[in-house]
């Protein structure tokens, strides 16, 4: 599905000890962690991939990388406190130590998209697994068509990275006037003055070309299965669809079977897929 | 925009594709186009329906009062949604306000005028009702999923 050649990985189990270099706090649950290889070259990544961040003595858990691929110096990733091992890599204070395994798993098609217009669609937290690839497409922009980026929240308070969605409206732009960046919340609050709904009603004012499209989403699976029909009454097609299947996982490396979904590992296989490969497993129960 | 330009742009339009060229150009003459500023309201609570509107540009929110909280937003509609599908039900009040948040180009369209057509041509006022049915459904979809508050912490 990929091109891009992974980076190896040594010992996929043996986590390597990372340093907390930086804490930002971007919302009451929502934290980014900056973090330097103790020992060893820094770790390499194509956007989409995702590593394992272990708090010693609490937990393990998969989270995708959320920094510049061109900055790999600092591994950064965005956690949102959700229960115990998030809540511990949440309360990390600058110098503490945690251990790393990875980078695993698939990454965004940025390659095939080579040419195309690419429309990113993020849900919540869905937001850092994308950002990679928005750094991708900044730093390769002439190489693509028109770039958007649409973002949905529960409220105005929840936006991630305000001040980097006001720079990617100018950043991403191809033309212009053109808005690259649209935001809509759940819900509004205080002085928002932005779109109010459902991040699916972003999708049919758009200007693509769609059989040159392609489309990399991120966020609730429920919100996934509605962002992907809108797309396709865009007549983008199928296989221009890329999601990233945010399982929960334990091994990350295609033993334990936790994350199965049909025939795949999220962990092996994903978590980025296209959607043909899951369509059928994606209203399934318990697969 | 002339006419026939206004029929093609309604023709092109996912809510107006495909209806008889007969009943476009009719729509095409029935058309006000407006401009408003911030802050106008198309409509507000409690008003009879009056017109629908196809919104081309700026985006507008649908509010509704809560004494002591003020207006609160329950939706914003932009760029290529019709708003305003009660006007299919003759004698209804609207329920919430519509008020111009960016500056909005849009098309209105008289409700009694589209009733009195659907009334007496039965395949217009059912090729319509399909289409006002497609937006509820719509609506009442992303109510629902909202409802799910799906960005929420798991429970
Ligand atoms: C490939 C991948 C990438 C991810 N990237 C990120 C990321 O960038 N940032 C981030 O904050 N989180 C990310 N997650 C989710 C993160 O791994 C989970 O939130 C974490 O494992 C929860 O562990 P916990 O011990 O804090 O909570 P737990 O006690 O394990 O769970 C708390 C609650 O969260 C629910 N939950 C746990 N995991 C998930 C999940 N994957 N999807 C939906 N609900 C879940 C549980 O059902 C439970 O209700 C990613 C997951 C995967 C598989």
């Amino acid at each position: 599905m990929v091109s891009l050649p992974s980076p190896i990985v040594v010992d996929p189990m043996r986590p390597r000890p990372f340093r907390v270099a930086r804490v930002m706090r971007e919302t009451a649950d929502v934290v980014t962690l900056e973090l330097e290889a103790q020992t060893g070259p820094p770790l390499r990544f194509q956007p989409g991939q995702f590593t394992m961040l272990y708090v010693f003595g609490v937990g393990e858990v998969p989270i995708s990388i959320s920094g510049d691929p061109q900055k790999p110096e600092r591994l950064v990733h965005t956690i949102r406190k959700v229960g115990a091992v998030t809540e511990a890599l949440c309360n990390l204070r600058k110098g503490a130590v945690v251990g790393v395994r990875g980078p695993f798993g698939s990454h965004w098609p940025l390659e095939q998209a080579r040419g195309h217009d690419v429309v990113m669609v993020a849900g919540g937290i869905g937001l850092p697994p994308l950002r990679p690839a928005i750094y991708h497409l900044l730093h390769h922009r002439q190489d693509y068509g028109r770039v958007y980026l649409l973002y949905g929240a529960r409220t105005p308070r929840d936006l991630l990275f305000p001040e980097e969605l006001k720079r990617w409206q100018y950043t991403l732009s191809h033309a212009p006037g053109a808005t690259p960046v649209r935001v809509t919340v759940d819900r509004a609050e205080g002085d928002w003055d932005g779109a109010v709904g459902l991040v699916t009603s972003l999708i049919a004012p758009l200007t693509i070309d769609p059989s040159r499209t392609t489309a990399l989403m991120v966020g609730p699976e429920v919100m996934m299965r509605f962002t992907i029909a809108e797309l396709r009454k865009r007549g983008i097609p199928e296989e221009n669809l890329y999601l990233s299947m945010e399982r929960n996982m334990k091994c990350a490396v295609g033993f334990c079977g936790h994350c199965q979904l049909g025939p795949h590992f999220v962990c092996r296989d994903g978590p980025v897929l296209a959607f043909p490969q899951v369509r059928d497993w994606m209203t399934r129960k318990e697969v | 925009m002339s006419k026939a330009g206004l029929e093609h742009y309604l023709n092109e339009h996912p809510f107006f594709r495909g209806l008889r060229p007969k009943d476009l150009a009719w729509l095409a003459e029935l058309a006000e186009p407006l401009e408003c500023e911030v802050g106008d309201y198309l409509y507000r609570e409690g008003e009879e329906s009056r017109d629908f509107y196809l919104i081309q540009e700026g985006l507008v929110r649908l509010e509704i009062h809560a004494p002591g909280q003020g207006d609160l937003v329950i939706q914003t509609v932009g760029p290529g949604d019709v708003l305003g599908w009660s006007v299919m039900i003759p004698e209804t009040r609207k329920t919430f306000s519509a008020r111009i948040f960016q500056a909005t180009r849009l098309l209105a369209f008289d409700a009694a005028s589209v009733r009195a057509r659907a009334e007496q041509d039965h395949h217009f006022g059912y090729e319509l009702c399909k289409r006002f049915s497609r937006v509820i459904g719509e609506r009442l979809q992303a109510t629902r999923l909202r409802l799910l508050d799906l960005y929420g912490q798991p429970s």
